[in-house]
């Protein structure tokens, strides 16, 4: 665990760059989490950030099955909105702990 | 625990079964593979035809008969001689979609969807289906290509690329 200032908000990240804890998580950070990995966010990407937080609140299991039933977009929307990592990028920049499933 | 020297870029599945465990072992390294940003390509030959046959994609089973790692809910026993019992397989069968649908897997045309949704690509094998009589307008819509294995390999190249016989 280590210590990391995004958006200059100091906040507590593992070796991979996820959030530790998910208060400390701001719109800010999450804009700068993905500016480092080309993205620039936009409404649509906030409300799967917004999605995947209240999934993660509620302890459900995520998979971009769920995230593709969402109504907010399709799995193919999913994959143009995170490339190279719809699950995984997105639930970095929600301060969501690494996905743990393997769908 | 990452190897960031040698990442894996590109994996070529082979699928020539067409149990629920051989087809699903396949469509799960190739979503996998799509998620991570990995390049999927996933060759369907033999029995594995069934997995992107329009007809058969959704009725997959998994041998009831011949398989020691089969067992009863609950871990009990489960003698070979009830599975050729008629509607044994099926039962089994669905019992085991079923469990993985809580898991939110999904059927396999969605399965696929998943796939190539995320830029993995679908191909079947030349061989099999004129061995089988199939056409191509038997295969499931999305199928890229009907291969040669000489075309196939022709994909596999690349630094950072494995073959997967599942």
């Amino acid at each position: 665990m280590a210590q990391k200032t995004i958006a200059g908000q100091a906040v507590d990240v593992n070796d991979e760059g996820y959030l530790v804890d998910a208060s400390q998580w701001s719109r800010e950070i999450a804009a700068e989490m993905a500016k480092e990995e080309g993205i620039d966010l936009t409404d649509k990407h906030y409300e799967v950030l917004e999605f995947l937080r209240n999934a993660t609140e509620k302890g459900e299991t995520l998979t971009i099955r769920k995230v593709g039933k969402s109504g907010i977009t399709d799995i193919k929307g999913l994959y143009a909105l995170f490339p190279k990592g719809p699950l995984k990028l997105s639930s970095k920049f929600a301060g969501i702990p690494k996905p743990a499933s393997c769908v | 625990m990452a190897n960031n020297e040698n990442p894996l870029k590109k994996v070529c599945i082979i699928c020539a079964k067409g149990t629920i465990e051989d087809v699903y072992a396949t469509l799960v390294m190739a979503n996998g593979a799509v998620m991570e940003g990995i390049e999927a390509k996933v060759f369907f030959t033999f029995f594995g035809l069934d997995a992107i046959t329009k007809k058969q994609m959704n009725k997959i089973k998994t041998a009831t008969v011949g398989n020691p790692a089969m067992r009863a809910p609950g871990g009990l026993p489960f003698p070979t001689i009830l599975g050729i019992i008629p509607g044994v397989e099926a039962g089994v069968s669905a019992m085991m979609k079923s469990s993985m649908e809580k898991l939110d897997i999904p059927p396999v045309d969605e399965f696929l969807e998943m796939i190539t949704a995320g830029g993995g690509e679908i191909y079947a094998c030349k061989l099999a289906m004129d061995m089988f009589k199939l056409e191509k307008e038997d295969l499931w819509d999305e199928v890229k290509a009907v291969l040669t294995v000489g075309d196939f390999y022709a994909m596999c190249g690349g630094e950072g690329t494995q073959i997967i016989f599942t």
